[in-house]
């Protein structure tokens, strides 16, 4: 789904878990998530911390969307 | 005696469903689960001496830590081959088969094998590594499955010479080798050019390879500007899942409105997905599609606009060729709605 969201020029940022995934189907920009049932959140933590993950998972994905790339890359934190 | 070590899953170790998916590896002596067949297809010149079962989301948040305690697990057994799966079409399970298959080859240096179904994820991961058994996309190919593993697995562990894919039944790893054939290649592919321009059936000697990469787009140059998409193949939808989106093998998608929506709850969304542990998602759907973070950054002005329609999809089991379809339709839509980017989330 990446690969036909970029096709028509729309750059679009992956954020999965399992990133070899997402790099040997092709995707370009990558952020890397928390854990399979929960990608951007963390049940362990309380309400207010977790949104704040999740808001760094999000700023992180929004800094991809903005940066130039010649080749796949994952955007570590 | 031919000693093997099984590598499976939680599921198929009888540990338990997606709510032990997050198990940490453990061995046991002898044969759990398909191993019985599996030892039964490999006869009297080997023995299944244990059996590895673990997590399979586990194995995939944690590669390093799981291998690294596995392979400790396994060379105390010495095993003279390993085993791992079959995973049909699970992508967890697929990726985990391949890795740990590819660390046991190369870290004890003992042949290595497995099975799934040619879209697992596992397979595009590894198909270069490991003979890669093609099976049916589900464990209704089990019967089929455990007797072509248990052949090419002998063969494997006797260091007998290993035949074509179509031969041996395993998915071409793209080696090619060089042989000899009795009609020189000028006639040969004047035959096949007159059959095909006769309509008949011809067999290509070597099958283009799809590279399929695209080119990665421009920047978002003014993000305070930017109206962003939301896309999940986590199956987060309206609760009640209003357009019966399935739960594993998805053949259609969503796209919803999020017209005055700043928070998904327990109380109006929930996930369709039936390929990971869904109690912290329908809890606070957040955790898959970010909405609440994405308004508030809406509100701050740190992009200009979330875009009211979200799309959703469930990516357990879905078929490339309908998750490519969707995408291709509804990126369509993005286009013509002035969409700038698009953050897609993956379980």
């Amino acid at each position: 789904m990446v690969k036909e969201i970029e096709r028509v020029g729309i750059p679009v940022v992956h954020i999965c878990t399992v990133v070899p995934i997402s790099l040997t189907v092709g995707a370009n920009r990558i952020v890397s998530a928390i854990a399979i049932p929960h990608p951007l959140g963390n049940p362990a933590l309380s309400k207010e911390d977790e949104k704040a993950l999740r808001r760094s998972i999000v700023l992180r994905a929004l800094k991809a969307l903005e940066t130039e790339i010649h080749g796949q890359t994952v955007f570590e934190k | 005696m031919i000693r093997v070590v099984h590598y499976i899953n939680q599921f198929y170790g009888g540990i338990g469903g997606e709510e032990k998916a997050d198990v940490k590896p453990e061995i046991r002596e002898g044969v759990v689960g398909p191993g019985m067949a599996l030892k039964a297809a490999l006869g009297n010149e080997a023995d299944i001496v244990a059996t590895v079962i673990c997590g399979d989301s586990y194995f995939n948040e944690n590669m390093e830590e799981a291998s690294a305690a596995i392979l400790e697990m396994v060379k105390k057994y010495n095993p003279d081959l390993f085993i791992a799966g079959p995973a049909f079409n699970a992508g967890r399970y697929g990726v985990a088969c391949g890795s740990i298959c590819k660390a046991v080859k190369e870290k004890l240096n003992i042949p290595v094998i497995t099975g799934m179904y040619v879209e697992n994820p596992g397979v595009d991961m590894f198909k270069k590594d490991l003979y890669i058994v093609e099976t049916a996309n589900a464990a209704t190919g089990m019967r089929q499955a455990i007797p072509a593993i248990a052949k090419l697995a002998l063969k494997l562990a006797k260091n007998e010479s290993i035949g074509a894919p179509q031969e041996e039944g395993y998915i071409p790893r793209g080696v090619r080798k060089n042989v000899f054939k009795s009609e020189r290649g000028s006639k040969r592919a004047v035959d096949m050019l007159v059959a095909k321009l006769k309509g008949e059936k011809f067999e290509t000697e070597y099958p283009m390879p799809d590279f399929d990469r695209v080119a990665p787009n421009p920047p978002v140059l003014d993000m305070k500007k930017a109206k962003i998409a939301l896309v999940t193949s986590g199956g987060i939808v309206p609760k009640g899942n209003p357009d019966r989106i399935e739960s594993s093998s998805a053949s259609k998608y969503g796209k919803y409105d999020l017209t005055g929506v700043s928070d998904l709850t327990a109380e109006t969304y929930e996930t369709a997905h039936g390929g990971y542990d869904p109690t912290y998602a329908n809890i606070d759907a957040d955790r898959v599609l970010p909405v609440d973070v994405l308004r508030d950054l809406e509100k701050e002005g740190v992009i200009g606009e979330l875009h009211k329609y979200y799309y959703a999809t469930v990516g357990n089991g879905t078929s490339v060729a309908n998750a490519k379809k969707f995408a291709a339709t509804f990126a369509q839509e993005l286009v013509k709605d002035g969409v700038q980017a698009v953050i897609l989330t993956s379980t």
